[in-house]
């Protein structure tokens, strides 16, 4: 691991500007993630500011939902009762996601802030556009199971890792994010970004700016499930995940949301699907045709050619599990 | 011609840069006292130490370590506390799993300046004295273990599952010691010596 200076911030506008100050510093949060990019030598920050003392670990109601600072760890959010209460989906992908001992270190933050866990751009040996714009992608023509079928582009296939992410596009969250000058707001589905011609940057995060909490409208859903397929029964990244919530009232379907993890650069929420499921009838033929909508416009790369058929066949089986 | 006089710029340079590179990979304390004789003092703040507070089972250590230090490597190669694993030192495997104030953590991914003022807990200091705790106890009793490497990481992250409420039913018990991965496949016996530690009526 390359040298850095370290610097614990006790309060956000002095951490905020800590990084302001230098370009190549870093917040550290839980570390799960960067901690190991800095082992690996793919990141390699001068500074690392240090926020776990930051008092931003509160889970909160407001009037119109729940409050999730960004500090809050994996672990405490999944048990949350109030996020178990409110927002049981959310719960379910915390679950999916990591190991107990990673989830106890991870942060709400964090884990939005994390990076893909493509093959190519943790082996500095390798071509990648995001580790180092220019140089190429390893995976197009690469190994490319675990990588993406939707919105990819001809500079980067890689995939958005994250459980907690799928989940909070499908719940419509907002992310609250502290700045240099003042505080904003950014829908959870405008956070991310597609790769394009510029994989290198994950998300519409400025340098200088902290995320300080996620806030969860209260919603109508009746009937929900998180669907997470991977290579062994747990503790794997998703070769895809579903997250599936609908309300439903007499057999119809009044309102759906759809967001799937591990096929895109982003948490790829499934607009057209969710349109074409309102006022159907909770059964298995509106949930197939609607995850053939969702699969539309869908491009493998080979190794991952399976996730074509994988994916509308758990869509389905996610809006069932959610529909019993 | 070489003049004795006035220094070579570009050998100074040279050295500098030969010795910033030798001090990443190399002989660290010669070069810090290279850097206290003045001969760079880049070189100084590579090796910048800072002061660390943390109980380690029951003791408080006053420590002096790098930033790049993790709390693994710190137990293992500062403390010689070498019961704590280092298995993938990625996150992946679960060997190096600590308690920092009571919650199962991967020391390998802990930066140990992180740990100031909290309490850690390793393998060391589960037992008291000779008594083997509990769990160890069951791990023994139900041959929860061939080669022994994950051993600690398995009983720490066991004592964790235990008392966080997650060891009602062996589904349960596996979904929640998944964080430890065991080559020689001693899972089944890991379950039950978890199930039964947490029956057994001993406080975990």
């Amino acid at each position: 691991m390359n040298q850095f200076e370290y610097t614990r911030a006790s309060t956000q506008q002095a951490a905020i500007a800590a990084l302001v100050k230098d370009e190549h510093a870093m917040f550290l949060a839980g570390g799960t993630n960067l901690v190991d990019l800095m082992k690996r030598g793919v990141t390699s920050p001068s500074r690392l500011i240090d926020i776990n003392e930051l008092p931003l670990a509160a889970i909160e109601q407001t009037a119109t939902g729940l409050r999730i600072g960004a500090m809050v760890r994996n672990s405490d959010a999944a048990e949350h009762a109030l996020v178990n209460r409110h927002f049981p989906l959310l719960s379910m992908a915390f679950k999916a996601g990591a190991s107990p001992q990673l989830r106890n270190m991870a942060t709400v933050g964090g884990n939005m802030m994390q990076r893909t866990r493509c093959p190519y751009f943790y082996d500095t040996a390798m071509p990648c556009n995001k580790r180092e714009p220019g140089s190429g992608c390893g995976a197009i023509g690469g190994y490319n199971r675990m990588h993406a079928i939707f919105g990819a582009s001809e500079q980067c296939i890689a995939v958005h890792p994250s459980d907690m992410c799928v989940a909070l596009t499908a719940l419509d969250a907002t992310v609250t994010i502290a700045g240099p000058k003042a505080e904003r707001k950014i829908a959870f589905a405008d956070f991310h970004r597609l790769p394009g011609s510029t994989p290198q940057k994950d998300n519409n995060l400025q340098h200088g700016e902290l995320i300080t909490a996620v806030h969860i409208p209260f919603n109508h859903l009746t009937n929900v499930h998180y669907l997470k397929i991977r290579d062994r029964a747990s503790y794997a990244f998703a070769l895809l995940s579903v997250a599936a919530a609908l309300n439903i009232k007499s057999g119809t379907i009044r309102e759906a949301r759809l967001a799937m993890g591990g096929v895109a650069h982003k948490p790829w929420r499934l607009t057209e699907a969710e349109k074409a499921l309102k006022g159907q009838p909770a059964n298995e033929t509106s949930f197939k045709k609607a995850a053939a909508i969702a699969m539309e416009g869908a491009r493998s790369y080979g190794h991952n050619d399976f996730k074509l058929k994988l994916a509308p066949n758990a869509i389905a089986e996610a809006l069932r599990l959610a529909s019993v | 011609m070489h003049d004795p006089i006035t220094p070579d710029p570009s050998r100074r340079s040279f050295l500098k840069r030969s010795s910033a590179l030798a001090a990443i990979s190399l002989t660290p304390p010669a070069m810090v006292r290279a850097a206290e004789k003045g001969f760079d003092e880049k070189i100084a703040g590579v090796f910048e130490k800072m002061p660390l507070s943390v109980t380690i089972n029951g003791t408080k250590q006053q420590l002096s370590i790098e930033p790049r230090v993790t709390l693994l490597d710190l137990l293992r190669e500062q403390l010689h506390l070498t019961g704590t694993k280092k298995g993938c030192d990625h996150g992946q495997c679960g060997a190096c799993t600590v308690h920092v104030n009571g919650r199962r953590v991967n020391s390998c991914l802990t930066l140990a300046l992180t740990t100031e003022g909290k309490q850690v807990t390793t393998i060391e200091g589960l037992s008291k004295g000779e008594q083997l705790h509990p769990m160890q106890e069951a791990f023994i009793e139900f041959d929860g273990f061939q080669c022994g490497y994950c051993t600690p990481g398995q009983i720490m992250s066991a004592v964790a599952c235990v008392r966080e409420g997650h060891a009602n039913t062996p589904d349960q018990v596996r979904e929640f010691m998944s964080g430890n991965i065991c080559r020689c496949g001693a899972y089944s016996n890991i379950v039950d010596a978890v199930m039964n530690a947490k029956q057994g009526g001993k406080t975990i």
